[in-house]
């Protein structure tokens, strides 16, 4: 192999910086190991400095405490916040709060999706599936924002809510955790049903019409051939509206009413209260949360759906 | 193995002390002495100065054709200007810390943190020349003077009135005890400000229905007057629809119904401009605002910083703009600028009413009040209580 090659690269370039190329490619080219560390080193540098780095700061943020008066942040290190957070009734209550609307929110989401996802990936002709995808995605070109301020004019007082359900002698639920979970689980809707779309299209239909051939009912078939199937592809979707709802600020602002979610406690310590410490230590409290669900579906193969 | 493994602890210690270090030399702006001096006189204006003002300071007409005072003094002074508006005190003293404005409106819950912040400059009013107009109850005060020194120009004072919507609250209320005490008749539609200074509302109420816990003072509690005022704030919670801070969340909370009794701004009700939305004045007094305008001590256009003052100190500008936002101008003169009636509407000139007015301060250790046997809460403390009130 070298044989024949060598003479024709070394002809037309016997020039210094040719030769220092050639010189390090047939180096690297009997180091594997290190011709792959090399390759990986870039990539790498950034995810260190983007994640593991930014993960760090917020940790040791955590451990910083804030002059009460100047506002101005003491950088001893002190375990004062996460104490707090830990023990205090109230990030208790507002976690919990938070949990229960992040998870209402997926199960609305998932049983919303699935049989959307199902008639577009089963029933709906070629051209039709074309056009339902684009119908799902539709929503994510206006702005979070829009949608969220959108609903709560919905929900208002002689809104539109109110005005479509005040024949049936009910209500709008008015502005509060209810108007939250309905916000949320339209906005984040679209990220749940594309990924159960593409889990739902990879059930082979062979293994529909078998379940059929032999016997099973619609109701079978579902629970024992297109579940098993599907589950990493829910899981993955529910992923998504989980770790959105967890760490929303803004549509419990707008809809929320009086109530507040740990996005809230985040923004209220930052923003008003001016203390980035105790903020920096509740902000911790959604990434662990966000780590254990993730090493608890890593199993499902969920991971490979995203 | 011993060895190495502390040589792996020393190298993370190692590791954590140098990328705290750097984050120190980022996020620190050092405090710098020497920008606090006020200049003796002024140079070239830089063309350009950026604002950080409550909502309807700093109006170029954008938001109302008629309420426009930007446009003359960028064309008189050269100097574009460039507003952010907040919606809390707390909100500001962030943003002012950032460094990114010359210029900034604080109240008087704000003022003195952003002195001791060392983020506001001292200003020499003789480069003010308008300065000489104002009201003299409003100069040399505690909000806008510490040891002697100047630390900004009066824009105006109001109050925090109480706003209600007269579909459903039929009788004129008299007192704020229908947030408090018989809030339940509107549960769900009753707001509030969303701030820990809202509390100073509730201490004031108390100090009218339960003398026996002797506030003086609705900005220096202790801890037992700081207690009461929480629960009276966690039974309110119970029947409060939503906080706003924003105002025009307030405004279209109001108008939707959403909303039907709570405390505002004068603004906020001619925003909404309805005949059903009414504000009044109860009986246990008011809480309120007088404002400062401050000069930031990292300032990169003071010129520009110190023409804008001289300008909204202006009585005319100072008539538009306190008008605009429904609150008492600072000067004799701008009265005759205003409006019929405006300045007896807002009581301007008379230190009286002024004296009413619990006018917001930062509640500090050191009793207000002047007590010296008890240590008060402080800011820290009431941002607590704040979060625990909302729950």
């Amino acid at each position: 192999m070298t044989q024949p090659n060598a003479p024709v690269v070394a002809a037309p370039s016997p020039s210094g910086a040719g030769a220092a190329t050639r010189r390090a490619s047939s180096f690297l080219a009997t180091r594997p190991r290190l011709r792959l560390g090399l390759l990986l080193s870039a990539p790498l540098t950034w995810l260190v400095l983007v994640y593991v780095v930014a993960l760090a700061a917020l940790l040791v943020t955590a451990l910083w405490s804030v002059d009460a008066f100047t506002g101005e942040i003491v950088r001893g290190l002190t375990l004062d916040n996460l104490r707090e957070v830990a023990t205090e009734s109230l990030y208790r209550t507002v976690t919990l709060r938070t949990l229960g609307v992040a998870a209402l929110v997926t199960v609305i989401d998932v049983a919303i999706a699935l049989p959307i996802a199902f008639s577009m990936a089963k029933v709906a002709s070629p051209r039709a599936r074309r056009m339902l995808v684009v119908a799902v995605l539709t929503p994510l070109w206006a702005s979070y924002l829009v949608k969220a301020f959108a609903w709560r004019s919905l929900l208002s007082e002689g809104g539109l809510v109110d005005w479509v359900l005040d024949p049936f002698g009910a209500h709008s639920p008015g502005y509060g955790l209810t108007a939250v979970v309905m916000t949320q689980a339209y906005i984040w809707l679209p990220y749940v049903i594309l990924p159960i779309f593409a889990g739902m299209e990879r059930v082979p239909d062979a293994l529909l019409e078998a379940a059929g051939d032999l016997g099973a009912s619609a109701g079978t078939t579902v629970r024992t051939v297109v579940m098993p199937l599907l589950l990493p592809a829910i899981v993955a979707g529910s992923i998504f509206s989980f770790s959105l709802t967890l760490g929303d600020y803004i549509s419990v602002n707008i809809v929320g009413g009086a109530n507040q979610m740990l996005g809230n406690l985040v923004y209220t310590n930052v923003g008003a209260a001016n203390n980035l410490p105790l903020a920096a230590a509740i902000a911790l409290v959604p990434i662990v949360i966000m780590l254990g669900y993730l090493a608890a579906v890593r199993r499902t193969g969920a991971l490979d759906n995203l | 193995m011993i060895p190495t493994t502390r040589r792996g602890r020393v190298g993370a210690l190692a590791a954590a002390v140098t990328c705290s270090l750097a984050l120190a030399a980022c996020g620190g702006g050092g405090s710098d002495d020497a920008a606090t001096e006020a200049p003796t006189k002024l140079g070239k204006n830089e063309g350009q100065v950026s604002i950080l003002a409550w909502p309807g300071y700093v109006e170029d007409g954008s938001n109302d054709p008629d309420a426009d005072w930007v446009t003359d003094f960028e064309k008189e002074t050269g100097c574009k200007v460039t507003s952010k508006v907040y919606g809390t005190s707390d909100e500001a003293f962030n943003l002012a810390k950032s460094g990114d404005y010359d210029v900034v409106a604080a109240s008087g819950d704000l003022t003195l943190r952003m002195v001791a912040a060392k983020a506001a400059a001292e200003v020499n009013t003789d480069l003010v020349p308008n300065y000489a107009k104002v009201f003299d109850f409003l100069k040399d005060q505690e909000w806008n003077t510490v040891d002697g020194k100047n630390y900004g120009v009066p824009h105006g004072y109001g109050a925090n009135l109480l706003m209600y919507n007269s579909d459903v609250v039929k009788d004129e209320p008299t007192s704020w005890d229908v947030v408090f005490d018989k809030g339940a008749q509107y549960k769900g539609k009753v707001t509030a400000y969303d701030s820990p200074i809202y509390i100073a509302d509730a201490a004031m109420y108390l100090m009218a229905k339960q003398p026996e816990l002797k506030i003086e003072n609705p900005y220096a509690l202790d801890e037992k007057q700081l207690a009461a005022a929480v629960d009276l704030l966690k039974e309110q919670r119970a029947n409060v629809g939503e906080y706003w801070s924003d105002y025009l969340k307030e405004a279209s909370a109001f108008k939707t119904g959403d909303s039907v009794v709570g405390t505002t701004w004068q603004v906020i009700a001619n925003t909404i401009d309805q005949d059903n939305v009414k504000t009044t004045v109860p009986e246990e007094g008011v809480t309120g605002w007088n404002d400062t305008w401050m000069i930031a001590a990292k300032a990169k256009h003071p010129n520009c910083a110190y023409a804008w003052l001289n300008h909204i100190e202006d009585p005319e500008t100072n008539a538009q703009a306190t008008e605009y936002f429904g609150e008492s101008p600072n000067s004799e003169e701008a009265c005759e600028f205003a409006s019929e009636g405006f300045c007896e509407t807002y009581h301007a000139g008379d230190k009286a009413y002024s004296d009413k007015i619990w006018y917001w301060r930062t509640p500090i250790e050191q009793c207000l009040d002047g007590r010296t046997d008890v240590t008060c809460t402080d800011y820290s403390d009431w941002t607590k209580a704040w979060t625990e009130i909302k729950g």
